[in-house]
C-alpha cells in the first residue's frame, strides 16, 4: 500500500530568542530530540514551557535562532534555513494535526484531504485516490462526500489526521490532537496515529497535556523552561 | 485544482446570494442615475429631431427658444422663405405651463404652430391616433404622455381645446410631455393679460382724448384691438433645402443682424452643454458618490467575510498553498459578488425604469461600461481583504 519512508526528525541544540538586548526572552535553550521513523512520541510540559515555540520552530513557521534540525537525511535548518521555499517544505515534508480539525468548512472531506497533494500539483483524480485511500485505512470512507459539518468530532480528527499524512512526510506534528475529545475517541485517535505511523514510516510528535493519553507513548520528551529531557513512556495502548 | 472561491460561495450561496442582492439595489440605483442623464440627453434630441427644423432664427443675442426667452415678429418668416436654399419657415412658440384638466393639472410645453401645415417646420411628428390641427382656434395635439385621450378637453388660460390627436415622444428638454396648439391661440395665451388689467386698460385708452376724436370713428376700437393682439413668435423654425448644409444657409441670413440664426450641431451645444449641463454634473456627482458607496459596501462585506476565515486561512498557508491562491481566492469572490450584484442592479434598473416621472434610458454601452467599472471597484475593494489574508501568520493554526 504505502512505501516506507526513510526519515525521522533529529534536532540538535535548538534555540529561540523572543526580542532582543534586555527585553530579550529565550523560549528554547538548546533543544535536542530525535524521533524515528514510525514513532510516535509524546510532548508534555507545563503552560509558557516552550511547547508550541517548538512546535513553531519544527513546523518551519517562525525561525529558530540557533542550533540544528534535520528532516530525514536533509538538513533544513542549521543556524539558518537552509530551504529555500519554507510554504513547499510543510506542504511536502510536515503534516499537521490541530487541537481543532480545523477542516476547510467549504470542502467536502474528501476535497479536505486532497488540497494539499492538489496544490503540490498532484492531479485531481489522484490526489482524490489518495484521500480514499487513507479514508479506508481510517475507517471513514462512508463519509468521503459529507462536508466536515456534518461529521463527529472524532470523524473530523480522524479527517485531518488523513489531511496531515496525504503528501506522505517524513514528519507528523500533532498539536494536542486529543484536548476536545472524550477518553474513548482521544485513545482511538492515539491508536490511529501509531497505526499510520507505522504503516507509512512517518515520525509523529504529539504535544499534548492530556492525562489520558500519556501513558500511551513509549518515549515522552518533558519540556521546562526551554530545555526537554527524555524519558521513558508505559507504552500502554501498544502492549 | 479546486475553485476555492466557486466552493465557498456554493457553500455559503444564500449569504452571498442576499449580499449581491443588496448590492444590487445599490448599482441598480446607479444605472439609473445614469439612465436618467441619457434620458436627458435623449429627450433633448428629440426634441430638435420632432421639431423637423434645420436651422433656429432667434432674437439676436438670446439662446432662444428653449434655452432663453425670445421674441420676434411674426413677419420674419415671410422674408427667411425668400432667402436661397431655405425650403420652409414657420414661426413657433414655446410656452412651459401647467395645462389644466379636470380640476387637476398637467405640465407641459405648450407649443404654438401654424394650423394645417403638416410637414411644416415645427409640426407634431409621431402621430399614433388622431389627426394633425386643421382649425385655427382650440384644437389641440398633445403627447401621450400629458395623460389627455382623443376628444378630451384641456383648458390653457381662458380657453377650452378639443384633443384632436396624440403623440409619441413629443417632449420637451427637461421631459415635459407637449402640447400643440394653434398659432395664434398660442401667441395669445402666452402675452394675455388678465381680466381686470384689460378692462383697466382699455377704460385708460377710451379715457384718453387723443383715441377718441370726433371725427375719427373707429379709431378707438383700433387702438384697443392692437392693444390686445400680438405678433411675436419666439423662433422661426427653417429647414433647408435638399443639397444644402445648414450653415451655408445661415451664413447669409446672418448678415441681417437683428436676428440669431442656430444650425442644428449648435443647437444641440446649447441643450447639452448650457441647458442640462447643471443636471448633468449632479448626477454625474450622485454616480461618483454611489460608485464610492458601492466601492466602501464591497470592501466592506469582502473585508468581512476574509475575516470569519482568518482560521482557515493560516491553516491553507500552513498546508502549503501559495499567496496568489489566497488572494485569487478573495479577488474572485469580491468579482462573483460584484457579477451578481451588476447582474441584479441590471435587471431591477430595466424593471423600473418605466416607472420613473422622467424618461430613463438604459444604453447597452452604458451597461457595458457599468460592468467594468463595477469590476474594477470589486478588484479594488478586495485590495484590503487580500492585504488583510496576505498577513495571516501560518503560526495562527498552531495554538498557544
Amino acid at each position: 500500500m504505502a512505501e516506507p519512508m526513510s526519515s525521522g526528525i533529529r534536532i540538535e541544540g535548538l534555540r529561540k530568542v523572543y526580542g532582543q538586548g534586555d527585553t530579550a526572552v529565550e523560549a528554547l535553550k538548546g533543544v535536542e530530540m530525535v524521533v524515528a521513523p514510525g514513532e510516535v512520541v509524546g510532548l508534555v510540559g507545563p503552560s509558557g514551557s516552550g511547547k508550541s515555540t517548538l512546535l513553531k520552530c519544527l513546523g518551519a513557521v517562525i525561525e529558530p535562532s540557533g542550533g540544528r534540525m534535520i528532516l530525514g537525511d536533509e538538513v533544513i535548518y542549521d543556524e539558518g534555513w537552509r530551504i529555500g521555499d519554507l510554504r513547499a517544505l510543510r506542504r511536502d515534508k510536515i503534516g499537521f494535526v490541530f487541537q481543532a480539525p480545523y477542516l476547510i468548512p467549504f470542502l467536502n472531506v474528501t476535497d479536505n484531504v486532497a488540497l494539499p497533494p492538489m496544490l503540490a500539483g498532484v492531479a485531481n483524480r489522484e490526489a482524490r485516490r489518495r484521500a480514499l485511500e487513507l479514508f479506508a485505512a481510517l475507517d471513514i470512507g462512508h463519509r468521503a462526500q459529507a462536508m466536515p459539518s456534518q461529521l463527529s468530532g472524532g470523524e473530523q480528527q480522524r479527517v485531518s489526521i488523513a489531511r496531515a499524512l496525504v503528501n506522505r512526510p517524513p514528519v507528523i506534528l500533532a498539536d494536542e490532537p486529543t484536548a476536545p475529545l472524550d477518553s474513548e475517541r482521544a485513545l482511538s485517535v492515539i491508536r490511529i496515529l501509531n497505526q499510520m505511523a507505522q504503516q507509512y514510516q512517518t515520525a509523529v510528535i504529539v504535544v499534548t497535556h492530556d492525562e489520558k493519553i500519556i501513558p500511551t507513548f513509549k518515549r515522552i520528551y518533558h519540556i521546562r523552561d526551554g530545555r526537554t529531557h527524555e524519558e521513558a513512556g508505559e507504552g500502554r495502548l501498544l502492549a | 485544482m479546486i475553485s476555492l472561491a466557486g466552493r465557498d460561495i456554493m457553500h455559503a450561496w444564500g449569504k452571498f446570494l442576499f449580499t449581491g442582492l443588496g448590492l444590487g439595489l445599490l448599482i441598480g440605483v446607479t444605472l439609473s442615475m445614469a439612465g436618467i442623464y441619457r434620458g436627458m440627453v435623449d429627450d433633448a434630441m428629440a426634441l430638435l429631431d420632432n421639431s423637423g427644423a434645420d436651422l433656429w432664427v432667434v432674437q439676436k443675442d438670446t439662446l432662444g427658444p428653449y434655452a432663453e426667452p425670445s421674441s420676434l415678429n411674426d413677419d420674419l418668416y415671410r422674408g427667411l422663405l425668400g432667402m436661397p436654399g431655405v425650403a420652409g419657415a414657420a414661426n413657433v412658440t414655446y410656452l412651459t405651463m401647467q395645462v389644466r384638466r379636470d380640476g387637476s393639472d398637467v405640465r407641459a410645453l405648450v407649443v404654438g404652430v401654424v394650423a394645417g401645415g403638416p410637414g411644416e417646420p415645427g409640426q407634431p411628428r409621431q402621430l399614433v391616433a388622431g389627426r394633425q390641427i386643421t382649425r385655427n382656434h382650440y384644437e389641440a395635439v398633445a403627447d401621450l404622455a400629458s395623460g389627455f385621450k382623443l376628444g378630451e378637453r384641456l383648458q390653457i388660460r381662458r380657453h377650452q381645446y378639443t384633443v384632436v390627436g396624440l403623440t409619441k415622444r413629443m417632449v420637451s428638454s427637461s421631459g415635459d410631455p407637449m402640447i400643440f396648439i394653434p398659432l395664434r391661440d398660442a401667441q395669445e395665451a402666452q402675452f394675455l393679460k388678465d381680466n381686470d388689467a384689460i378692462v383697466q386698460q382699455r377704460r385708460r385708452t377710451g379715457q384718453n382724448p387723443g383715441f377718441n376724436r370726433p371725427g375719427v370713428p373707429g379709431l378707438l376700437e383700433a387702438v384697443i384691438a392692437a392693444q390686445s393682439s400680438n405678433s411675436s413668435v419666439n423662433a422661426v423654425l427653417v429647414r433647408v433645402k435638399p443639397g444644402h448644409s445648414g450653415e451655408e444657409v445661415a451664413e447669409p441670413i446672418r448678415r441681417w443682424k437683428r436676428v440669431q440664426v442656430y444650425t442644428r450641431q449648435q443647437m444641440e451645444g446649447i441643450l447639452i452643454g448650457k441647458l442640462i449641463a447643471t443636471s448633468a454634473r449632479q448626477i454625474a456627482m450622485f454616480l461618483v458618490i454611489l460608485s464610492v458607496v458601492s466601492a466602501t459596501i464591497v470592501a466592506f462585506i469582502i473585508y468581512t467575510m476574509t475575516m470569519g476565515k482568518i482560521r482557515e486561512i493560516a491553516v491553507l498557508k500552513l498546508i502549503g498553498t501559495r499567496n496568489r491562491t489566497i488572494g485569487g481566492m478573495i479577488l474572485q469572490q469580491a468579482l462573483a459578488l460584484g457579477t451578481i450584484g451588476f447582474v441584479v442592479g441590471k435587471i431591477v434598473a430595466t424593471f423600473w425604469a418605466p416607472y420613473f416621472p422622467k424618461y430613463v434610458l438604459l444604453l447597452p454601452g452604458d451597461a457595458v461600461r457599468g460592468f467594468v467599472v463595477v469590476m474594477v471597484i470589486c478588484t479594488l475593494a478586495s485590495g484590503l481583504a487580500i492585504r488583510a489574508a496576505l498577513k495571516v501568520d501560518p503560526a495562527e493554526a498552531i495554538g498557544g
